[in-house]
C-alpha cells in the first residue's frame, strides 16, 4: 500500500435525504493510510458522509469512488444499531468480523480461533467470551464492537463518534488500537467530537458543516476562524429553497 | 394410563395420520417460529397466517375442497402480501407491522367473502379451523416436504438470519445477502403457514409457529437449544392435543393449540429464563 495512493475520492459529492443536500459539493481526496478526523456541529452531515462512503446512502450528486471494494471497509456506525436482547455470546459478536473470510457457511478454523482471541485480548474482553451481549455495559459493548473491527482486518476502517459516552480508560484502550491501525497503513476515518482528542491524535482533520468548511492539516484546519465558521451553520432547511446550479462531476 | 396414551393411535389410522402430521408441522414451524419471535415478527406470523386466506378461498371456488387448487392459491396469495408489505415499508414511512395489518385485515376479508360466495358454513369452518382428522396421503406428503425443505433452508440461511436479527447495518455493510435472506425467509413463513393451513385452519395455523417459540424462551437463551425445545414443544402439544381431543371428544385443532397454550403459560410461570417464579423469587443477591 503505497503512502501517495488515493483510499476514497470525492468527486463534487453532494449526499442528502429527499432532495435536501446534507453534504453539499464535497470535493477531494482521502489519501490511503491516512488517519483523519471529521468534525463539526450536530447536523453537520458527519455521518450522512460515513454512510455514504459505506454506499448505504447513494450520492444524490457526484460520485465517490473507493481503491478497494467497497467490502475492503469496515464501518462502526453510531450507536449501532445493535438488538441487545438478542440471545448472542459476545464470542459469537466478534467472531462476525470474520464474516469477509468465512461468508455464509465457511466454517471458523482453528486458526481464526485463535484470531477471535487475539481480538478479545486486545480490547481486554477476556473471560466475557460466554457472556450475553444483553449483560455488557455501553463500554464493554464498545470493546467488543471494537474486536470485531480488529478481525475485519479492513484496510479502511471508519467510525462514527466512537467514544461518545465512553469512559476515560475505555477510550485511551480503544484509541490505542486506532493509533495501531494507523502503524499498520489501515485509513481510519472517525467522526468525532472531542476537539482536544483530534488535535492530540489525528494529523488530519475534515471540518464541514454541510458545505466542507476546512479539510487538511489538523492544526490549520481547526483554526478559530475555521470553527466559527461551522458554527454558523444555518440548521433549518428553507422550505423555498432553490434548486442547485453549482457545476456537478 | 399407557394404554390412554397408545391406544387410540394403535387403533385408528386417523389419529396416526394426524400425528404424523403435527409432528412435521411441528419440525418445520418451531424454529420458523423461534426466528419470527427473534426479529420481533410474532404478529408478521399471525398477519401472514390471515393473509393466505383469499388465495386458498379462490382455490376452493375453483376446485372445491382440493388439495393443490387451495395449497397453490395459498401460497400465491401469502407470497404477494408478504413482499407487498415488505416494499411498501422499505419504500415508504409506513413500517412493516402497520402495513401489514393493512393487507392483512383486507385479506381475511376477501378470504372470507369469497368462501362465502360458495360454500356452506360447514365449508367456512374446515377452512378456518382446518381437518387435522382427515388428513391425506397427499396432504401428509406435502405437510413433510415442506418441515424437510424448512429445515434445509434454515440450515443453510441460519448465519445471515441470525446477523439481520443482531445487526443488519453490518450485514448491509459487508454483504448483499440481507435482502434476498429476508424475503427466503418470508417464503418459508408462507410456506409452513399454508402447511399448517391445511391441519389447523387459516386462524390457528400460526399457533403451532408461535407458542412453541414463545415457550421456548423462557427454558434457554442459546438459539440452537431454542429451536429444539420448540419443536419439542410442537410434539407434545400435538400428541397431548390429539388424546385431548380424543377421549374428551373436543375439536382436535383448538385442543392442539390449547395444549400448546398451555405449554407456553407453564413456561411462562416456571421458565429458568425469565419465568415469573424466578422473578418473583429471585434469591438473595450474589457477591459478584
Amino acid at each position: 500500500m503505497s503512502s501517495t495512493s488515493t483510499a476514497i475520492r470525492f468527486d463534487e459529492v453532494t449526499l442528502g435525504y429527499g432532495r435536501r443536500p446534507a453534504v453539499h459539493h464535497l470535493d477531494g481526496e482521502i489519501p490511503a493510510g491516512s488517519l483523519m478526523a471529521v468534525v463539526g456541529p450536530n447536523g453537520a452531515g458527519k455521518s450522512t458522509l460515513l454512510k455514504g462512503i459505506v454506499g448505504t446512502l447513494k450520492p444524490l450528486d457526484g460520485h465517490i469512488r473507493l481503491k478497494g471494494p467497497a467490502s475492503g471497509i469496515a464501518y462502526l456506525p453510531q450507536a449501532a444499531e445493535i438488538d441487545r436482547s438478542f440471545p448472542l455470546s459476545v464470542y459469537d459478536l466478534v467472531a462476525m468480523g470474520l464474516w469477509s473470510r468465512s461468508g455464509l457457511f465457511g466454517g471458523i478454523a482453528r486458526r481464526d480461533r485463535t484470531r477471535i482471541e487475539e481480538a478479545l485480548a486486545a480490547v481486554g474482553l477476556i473471560g466475557f467470551e460466554r457472556r450475553p451481549i444483553s449483560t455488557l455495559s455501553g463500554g464493554q459493548m464498545q470493546r467488543a464492537l471494537f474486536a470485531r473491527l480488529l478481525l475485519q482486518d479492513a484496510p479502511v476502517i471508519l467510525l462514527d463518534e466512537p467514544f461518545t459516552a465512553i469512559d476515560a480508560k475505555t477510550t485511551a484502550d480503544l484509541l490505542d488500537l486506532v493509533r495501531r491501525w494507523h502503524d499498520e497503513a489501515r485509513t481510519v476515518v472517525a467522526v468525532l467530537h472531542d476537539l482536544d482528542m483530534v488535535k492530540r491524535t489525528f494529523p488530519q482533520t475534515l471540518l464541514i458543516a454541510r458545505e466542507p468548511v476546512a479539510w487538511g492539516e489538523t492544526g490549520e484546519v481547526l483554526s478559530p476562524e475555521n470553527l466559527l465558521k461551522a458554527r454558523r451553520m444555518v440548521e433549518a432547511y428553507d422550505p423555498h429553497a432553490d434548486v442547485c446550479h453549482r457545476s456537478a462531476a | 394410563m399407557l394404554d390412554l396414551i397408545y391406544a387410540p393411535f394403535a387403533e385408528f389410522e386417523f389419529m396416526q395420520r394426524a400425528l404424523v402430521g403435527v409432528i412435521a408441522i411441528a419440525l418445520g414451524g418451531g424454529p420458523v417460529g423461534v426466528f419470527l419471535m427473534l426479529r420481533r415478527m410474532s404478529l408478521t406470523g399471525d398477519a401472514m397466517a390471515h393473509a393466505i386466506l383469499p388465495g386458498a378461498a379462490v382455490g376452493y371456488l375453483l376446485a372445491g375442497l382440493s388439495l393443490p387448487a387451495m395449497t397453490v392459491g395459498g401460497l400465491f396469495a401469502g407470497v404477494i402480501v408478504a413482499v407487498a408489505a415488505g416494499l411498501v415499508s422499505r419504500f415508504t414511512d409506513l413500517k412493516e407491522d402497520a402495513s401489514l395489518a393493512a393487507f392483512y385485515l383486507l385479506s381475511l376479508a376477501l378470504g372470507v367473502t369469497i368462501v362465502s360466495l360458495r360454500g356452506s358454513n360447514v365449508d367456512l369452518l374446515h377452512v378456518l379451523f382446518g381437518t387435522v382428522l382427515a388428513l391425506d396421503d397427499s396432504t401428509l406428503l406435502l405437510l413433510a416436504s415442506i418441515s424437510t425443505a424448512t429445515v434445509l433452508a434454515l440450515a443453510v440461511l441460519y448465519r445471515p438470519l441470525v446477523l439481520e436479527c443482531v445487526d443488519p447495518i453490518f450485514l448491509r455493510s459487508v454483504s448483499r445477502a440481507g435482502t434476498p435472506t429476508h424475503l427466503i425467509f418470508l417464503g418459508l413463513v408462507v410456506m409452513n403457514l399454508v402447511g399448517g393451513f391445511h391441519a389447523l385452519g387459516t386462524l390457528l395455523a400460526v399457533g403451532m409457529m408461535m407458542l412453541p417459540a414463545a415457550a421456548s424462551r423462557f427454558w434457554t437463551s442459546d438459539i440452537t437449544m431454542m429451536m429444539i425445545v420448540s419443536i419439542a414443544v410442537g410434539i407434545v402439544s400435538g400428541l397431548s392435543g390429539l388424546l385431548l381431543s380424543f377421549h374428551a371428544e373436543l375439536p382436535a385443532g383448538p385442543a392442539i393449540i390449547l395444549s400448546a397454550g398451555a405449554i407456553y403459560v407453564m413456561s411462562l410461570v416456571l421458565g429458568r429464563e425469565g419465568g415469573l417464579l424466578w422473578l418473583a423469587w429471585p434469591g438473595r443477591h450474589l457477591e459478584a
